[in-house]
């Protein structure tokens, strides 16, 4: 018995110790992802020599260096060998231009209202769990348009003038970029649809002309789509028939964005799977009504994240309407360049920046957008 | 559809011709065909008419006359007074010209950055994010722009230089490089060169069908590298070296106008040349690093633990398991991209950088011959993506066999 008091038996659970320092909080972390090997290490200094040569000149320039305020160019110019920063204030100064092009200043809130009503309805459909979809699309996607038309264009009836009529030559800036961009958007969605449809129809004749329309203009570059809508729309028209240059550069945009959407769309019926047509065949419905209770409403939930990205892929595109001579934000920006109030070194820099972080922010957000869609859409479909 | 073919098999239910599928269908492609043959009708009517107005004589005709304006950059001799047929082919050669060497900088870009993005190292890896989403949020136009005017314009003036390793030179004229001078007999080390290619290709494929059969690998690589280096070489030496590189001449001194680099002395690369493939090279590059990097990480893990298992290394595993399944998902995209960026070099308009829509815009506006020219431009670029939609059916085709 008296052996037994020769052993120790610990009746509760020892301390639980801290792990070491060197595998937690930071300097774990930097062990483990930055200094772990010695070749690691090296890309690390590489990496952040790397990133320092480039964010420290850019600081220097956007922020540091830059001028906020001024009236002209004096304020800009780089004084006493110093080099010249940002110019903010040719921006500041320029900005109802790069926004509003030459709209006519008294006409400017119509504008404005277009901004808000777009934004207001954009951001409850965009939203996934916000109420009333069917209203909501209806609304942005038909009634919409048509208001925005005449608030920009201008309303007279029966001689009496409602809003004045502005010309398009008069628009521009991200007025023109936004129109173009959501114009051609909502505008081939419809006809990429039935594009798509017909590219899987078995009717031989449909499927050869969706294809032929589809591949011919994803084949072609852009600008030549726009070159071909400047010079080569008016010989097609009957004497004395003319379109405005932007509406001929939306049929050309339109007919170009409904080729990637057929696309887009078609990857969304692929991925139904095939008992869903069969199901709402077995329950008598024909092609249209299974197409539009059935297919689509699921296909084209799916394909949200891939119309978001054709989204972006002609935002980003609208800038080449600038080569055919309208004037987009980027378009206005450079014409601001030849503005001798505000020439100095670093406007050209400055212009370009200013422009960067707008498309950046758009199309940055539009991305982050999709990607949380698909993730969100991702759940149903895991198998 | 399956529909219709119980109707059609089982129950003869000839109810009427509106209800049948088939007749529907005729009548719908009818319509179609009428729909499309009135609107050609329209359309070609109309432009005969509007040609006639205008007095413009359609046909290719106008590809004889001369152009009478200049092309600063042109890879075979053009003058003024060449005709505008020849224009356009030089429009196109540098049309390929871009796409060729965008696509050679677009792929090396962005395969490092696409693997950087894998990387454990934090800072390469956010490096390389940020990179991608920086690039493919600005539009390629603004980008284009900013190398042109904004970069390109802040290099040294004529009578200055920058130089890297005194081989290449930089400045507002342009990059300067060493020019290639062929001598006579220089012809023996381009036929070496194929030769050597050929016998690459024949080695490769003896060496395939013997590891079939035996299991036994040969160091193919360092094979194929050495034929294509040394013979090429053994060819230069034995002809008595007949290729030297004629240098750029920067004349330093003298009077302050002649100063500068002498003319027609090493290749001039133009700064539109320069800002438009390094806008599409790094453009690209964001793109094809997306799908390097989705690539990689399609070949589930699975596979590199099996491979370990089997005793493979690291290096063996990335080269022989990886690697080979994750171009089966990398190429297509990949060749996609490759299109995107010949597509996207028709932005060279917008520098005056001389490709084939740039020089075509310059022969319309002159010549007027709007339906000609913007027909060239679609069978140019319509021919060159079939021909990658061709090459990648056949490479589908191809893996599709491989895979079991």
């Amino acid at each position: 018995m008296s052996d037994t008091k020769m052993f120790h038996i610990r009746t509760e659970e020892a301390p639980l110790l801290p792990a070491p320092v060197s595998t937690t909080g930071v300097i774990g972390w930097m062990r483990q992802n930055l200094f772990s090997s010695i070749s690691n290490t090296i890309l690390t200094v590489i990496g952040i020599l790397i990133a320092y040569s480039i964010v420290a000149p850019f600081i220097q320039f956007a922020i540091v260096d830059a001028v906020w305020n001024g009236e002209n160019r004096e304020a800009c110019l780089p004084q006493d060998g110093a080099h010249g920063g940002a110019c903010w204030a040719y921006v500041k100064a320029y900005f109802p231009q790069f926004i509003y092009g030459r709209y006519p200043t008294d006409e400017i809130w119509r504008v404005n209202v277009v901004y808000a009503l777009f934004v207001l309805l954009l951001v409850p459909l965009a939203w996934p769990s916000a109420p009333f979809k069917r209203t909501n699309a209806i609304l942005f996607l038909v009634v919409f348009p048509i208001v925005a038309y005449f608030l920009l264009t201008g309303l007279v009836i029966g001689g009496s003038v409602i809003l004045p009529i502005v010309e398009t030559a008069r628009w521009g800036g991200l007025l023109v970029t936004l129109v173009i961009a959501v114009t051609g958007i909502v505008a081939s969605l419809p006809l990429g649809i039935a594009l798509a449809l017909g590219r899987r129809s078995k009717m031989p004749i449909i499927k050869m002309v969706s294809i032929i329309f589809i591949e011919f203009w994803r084949g072609v570059p852009l600008i030549t789509v726009l070159f071909m809508s400047s010079v080569m729309l008016p010989l097609f028209l009957p004497e004395g028939v003319t379109f405005d240059k932007l509406l001929r550069v939306l049929i050309g945009v339109t007919l170009f964005s409904a080729a990637y959407m057929a696309e887009v769309v078609r990857g969304g019926l692929q991925a139904i799977p095939k008992g869903q047509y069969e199901g709402a065949m077995a329950l008598g419905l024909r092609f249209w009504p299974m197409m539009y209770l059935i297919v689509l409403p699921q296909a084209l939930k799916l394909v949200i994240p891939g119309i978001v990205n054709t989204f972006i892929g002609l935002f980003k595109d609208t800038t080449l309407v600038l080569i055919v001579g309208m004037f987009d934000l980027l378009g206005q920006i450079q014409s601001s360049f030849t503005d001798p109030t505000w020439s100095t070194p670093s406007q050209g820099h400055t212009g370009y920046l200013f422009a960067a972080i707008v498309f950046f922010i758009f199309c940055f957000g539009m991305s982050r957008y999709s990607i949380f869609m698909e993730n969100k859409l991702h759940t149903g479909h895991k198998r | 559809m399956s529909v219709m073919e119980q109707d059609s098999a089982g129950a003869p239910a000839r109810a009427s011709l509106l209800n049948d599928p088939k007749a529907r269908g005729l009548f719908y492609q009818l319509v179609l065909i009428v729909a499309l043959v009135t609107l050609g009708y329209v359309i070609v009517t109309n432009t005969i008419a509007n040609l006639e107005r205008q007095n413009i004589a359609s046909g290719w005709g106008f590809l004889e006359n001369t152009a009478g304006f200049g092309i600063i950059q042109s890879l075979f001799p053009y003058s003024e007074t060449s005709s505008y047929g020849t224009a356009l082919l030089v429009g196109l050669f540098n049309t390929i010209l871009v796409a060729v060497v965008g696509i050679f900088f677009a792929t090396i870009f962005g395969f490092v950055i696409g693997i950087a993005r894998l990387s454990n190292n934090w800072v390469i890896n956010r490096l390389a994010y940020c990179y991608v989403e920086l690039v493919r949020n600005v539009p390629l136009l603004l980008q284009i722009f900013f190398w042109y005017f904004a970069v390109l314009r802040a290099v040294p003036g004529k009578r200055e230089k920058w130089s890297l390793f005194d081989t290449f030179h930089l400045n507002i004229g342009g990059m300067r490089l060493p020019k290639p001078i062929w001598e006579t007999g220089s012809h023996m080390i381009g036929i070496a060169l194929i030769v050597a290619i050929i016998a690459s290709v024949v080695v490769s494929n003896w060496a395939r069908k013997r590891q079939e059969a035996t299991g036994q690998q040969f160091p193919m690589f360092w094979t194929a590298v050495g034929l294509i280096v040394g013979l090429p070489f053994i060819a230069y030496l034995v002809m008595g070296m007949p290729m030297y590189w004629e240098h750029p001449n920067f004349v330093e001194t003298g009077p302050i106008l002649r100063r500068g680099f002498e003319l027609n002395v090493g290749i001039n690369v133009i700064p539109e040349f320069l800002a438009l493939t390094a806008a599409l090279a790094i453009y690209t590059a964001a793109f094809i690093a997306e799908i390097v990097r989705a690539g990689i990480q399609a070949v589930s893990h699975g596979q590199t633990e099996a491979a370990h298992a089997l005793g493979l290394r690291n290096g063996p595993t990335l080269r022989l398991v990886v690697i080979p399944q994750a171009m089966r998902v990398i190429i297509p995209p990949l060749t996609s991209q490759y299109l995107n960026l010949t597509k996207n070099s028709s932005l060279a308009v917008a520098i005056a950088f001389p490709d084939l829509v740039s020089v075509g815009g310059t022969v319309l506006n002159q010549t007027g011959q709007a339906i000609e020219i913007i027909g060239i431009w679609m069978a140019v670029y319509l021919s060159l993506s079939l021909l990658t939609s061709a090459f990648m059916n056949w490479y589908n085709q191809r893996m599709a066999l491989v895979e079991r």
